[in-house]
């Protein structure tokens, strides 16, 4: 545990929790973006720590929760064909399409597996050549160059019964959407540290800039959690607005370039519905023409009607930080983890989800 | 090794072995009779004839692990531990188990052995008789491998009261280990994961800690459970559900292993949900609690236990605890199974 207890040093986390009291004197309503910091943030009990001062908002970075109704059923869909045995990362398991989840479609029959790493299923490809194994490539930035990894592999070992169903959303897309809203009231941001280890800070300068708002790239312990939030108040009582790093630790300005040219060399850039939030222009990844052979959407024609969200989930006004989990009236009542209406009651990094097992 | 591996003529479980005939005579003969050879079994009875005295109790558990083999330990001393386990945390000491066994045709007679022996020495070592039991064989892939279910008898110590409605305010909460290891070594076992260290169960009898708690303490034991699937956050979610009352731990006294956290943080888990096999949760009178944890901390069983919270009429039903930074959060039951987060 070394290298992690460091930064849950119960001292450090004092010492900057009382300079964040000292200097604080404005409001601040601060979001931060990664699911991953929202529930660091419940878990460790940090947000009754701070100051009244300051309002912690949950963005939207929790990818099974962005994931669009459309994208799980088509996800089912592939999993219940006969010959297909469909990888997931675990959590995207439980999430409800608009009939049923992955889970349930395993209980009734269908092929699913749960990975810790998309080189697993082509490893599972090789292994079952008679059948196809689709890889559901979900996530941020964060997992794209290990999905585009994957389908590089499969190309160079001549894997054919491979492919990935992508799912990828794009931080800084979603960051000028909440922005631009004429209901926003973000004032300062913490960046996702792992999604800036990949992406570095390059595209965050003109956001601070054009939107005046502070933005410090931030990790994921409470020691980093606090420092992130520190450096974001100096930066709003001075009223300025930079992008900072405090997860230097990991954090490279140009970010992972050999990371990034998989990324380049897989997907492109194109627009992509978010679950609660809507389309948003040039926010995700599909794979890219070059390697559509492995492109699960193509390969199997997928053409499914989309189906609309439940309409009684805010989880869009909650992902915009505009509300609480607590304020919606289904949050733990009709609303559970063991019954989502919307997805960021599903995932333990939904800000419902972690509202509800650690408030 | 201390008993031999029961031998076999034949190289895998068929079909035949669950007939009723001459493979079945010939399997339960050198696989069941000859290893746990007793005067209940020998009776070729139906059923096994005994007598007990005193107050009883009973408990049954089916065991269905994959991988059946793991660091640390096999299906069979699960099979074993987990149901004299159960007895003990209703104060009883096991002394009869029933044995049954339901084998996928395939299962390498080799295998078989071992886990027969496995439940050999388990038996022994928690001072319990296998009595009756039962072999089915089922077509392949209607079952996975082998599945064990176990039921036993115990005799309740005189002095135990061990209830929910006996825990009161100002209680303390004791582990008897270091949480975590059993549920981890199967997960790195199945998804072939390595550490640095080896992580290997703590499947363990709790069987003779319990008893020598029981005659020292007495009706200051209040409340017991073994802390298995859902782990020691099931376990108290449970008990303030029941009782009203408020649980509090503290993060930085419950004792987990260097290894054990390091990969449950890097596979995405929290320790507090995972499974253990060897550990009991103890909610006792607090005056005792010093001298129990002393105790606790001679026997090899719980060498590791250790004072981890108070029950009070704060936060009534509720499970909280106080991060090793300070803050404090609700510790909840878990949904369902806990599923790695994709970053």
């Amino acid at each position: 545990m070394k290298h992690l207890s460091e930064y849950r040093d119960a001292a450090l986390v004092q010492g900057y929790l009382e300079e964040i009291k000292r200097i604080s004197k404005k409001p601040l309503t601060l979001m931060e973006i990664c699911g991953g910091q929202t529930h660091s943030l419940v878990k460790n009990g940090i947000l009754d720590m701070l100051p009244a001062t300051i309002t912690m908002v949950h963005g939207p970075g929790c990818p099974v929760c962005v994931t669009s109704l459309a994208v799980i059923d088509e996800a089912v869909f592939l999993a219940e064909q006969a010959n297909v045995i469909l990888c997931s990362f675990g959590d995207m398991l439980r999430v409800p399409g608009s009939g049923k989840s992955l889970l349930e479609a395993k209980a009734l029959g269908a092929d699913v597996r749960i990975l810790y790493s998309p080189l697993e299923a082509v490893k599972l490809a090789r292994e079952n050549p008679e059948k196809e194994v689709v890889f559901f490539a979900v996530g941020f930035e964060t997992t794209a160059p290990a999905n585009a990894l994957s389908v590089i592999q499969a190309h160079k070992l001549q894997v054919e019964n491979y492919s990935i169903l992508a799912s990828h959303v794009l931080v800084p897309p979603a960051m000028e959407a909440i922005l631009s809203d004429t209901k926003n009231k973000i004032d300062a941001f913490l960046a996702a540290g792992h999604v800036c280890t990949i992406m570095g800070m390059e595209e965050y300068f003109p956001i601070a800039e054009k939107y005046k708002t502070p933005i410090v790239v931030t990790g994921f312990e409470p020691v980093d959690l606090l420092q992130g939030i520190l450096m974001a108040v100096r930066q709003w009582e001075a009223g300025e607005y930079k992008v900072e790093n405090q997860y230097a630790r990991y954090v490279q300005r140009q970010g992972n370039k050999m990371a990034m040219d998989m990324i380049q060399e897989v997907f492109a850039v194109q627009d992509k519905v978010w679950r609660g939030i809507g389309e948003i222009p040039q926010s995700g990844f599909e794979v890219n023409e070059t390697y559509q052979h492995y492109n699960a959407r193509l390969k199997f024609n997928l053409q499914l009607t989309p189906v609309k969200e439940n309409e009684a989930c805010i989880s869009g006004d909650i992902m915009k930080g505009l509300k609480k989990p607590k304020q919606c009236t289904h949050f733990g009542k009709a609303c559970r983890p063991e019954h989502p209406l919307g997805a960021p009651m599903v995932s333990s990094e939904g800000a419902c989800a972690a509202y509800f097992h650690y408030e | 090794m201390d008993c031999p591996l029961p031998k076999f003529d034949f190289d895998v479980i068929t079909l035949g072995h669950g007939s009723g005939g001459l493979l079945t005579h010939r399997l339960l003969q050198s696989g069941v009779f000859d290893v746990f050879n007793n005067e209940f079994l020998n009776q070729q009875h139906d059923g096994a004839i005994f007598s007990l005295e005193g107050k009883l109790a009973m408990s049954t558990d089916s065991y269905v692990v994959s991988p059946i083999f793991f660091p640390g330990g096999n299906i069979g001393d699960l099979a074993v531990n987990g149901t004299v386990n159960d007895l003990a945390m209703c104060g009883a000491d096991a002394r009869y188990l029933t044995l049954s066994f339901i084998i996928e045709e395939g299962l390498p007679m080799q295998e078989f052995a071992r886990i027969l022996q496995t439940i050999k020495q388990a038996s022994d070592q928690a001072a319990v008789q296998i009595i009756t039991g039962d072999t089915k064989v089922v077509e392949r892939g209607k079952g996975d491998k082998i599945f064990i279910n176990t039921t036993g008898i115990g005799v309740v110590h005189p002095r135990a009261i061990i209830h929910h409605e006996a825990i009161r305010e100002t209680d303390v909460i004791i582990l008897s280990g270091a949480i975590a290891a059993h549920g981890i070594a199967i997960m790195s076992q199945r998804e072939g994961l390595r550490f640095e260290t080896d992580i290997i169960s703590d499947t363990q009898p709790l069987k003779n800690i319990v008893l020598q708690m029981l005659d020292t303490f007495g009706e200051d034991i209040h409340f017991l459970r073994d802390a298995t699937r859902g782990g020691v956050a099931s376990v108290l979610n449970e008990v303030a559900g029941l009782t009203r009352l408020g649980f509090a731990m503290q993060q930085t006294d419950i004792p987990i292993a260097e290894a054990v956290e390091g990969a449950c943080e890097m596979l995405g888990l929290d320790p507090l949900y995972v499974a253990n096999e060897g550990l009991f949760v103890a909610i006792v009178n607090a005056r005792i609690a010093p001298e129990l944890l002393a105790m606790l901390r001679q026997n090899p069983a719980s060498e590791q236990a250790a004072i981890v919270g108070t029950v009070s009429r704060e936060h009534p039903g509720k499970v909280v605890m106080k991060s090793a930074i300070g803050g404090s959060r609700v510790v909840n039951f878990l949904t369902g199974e806990q599923l790695p987060r994709i970053c």
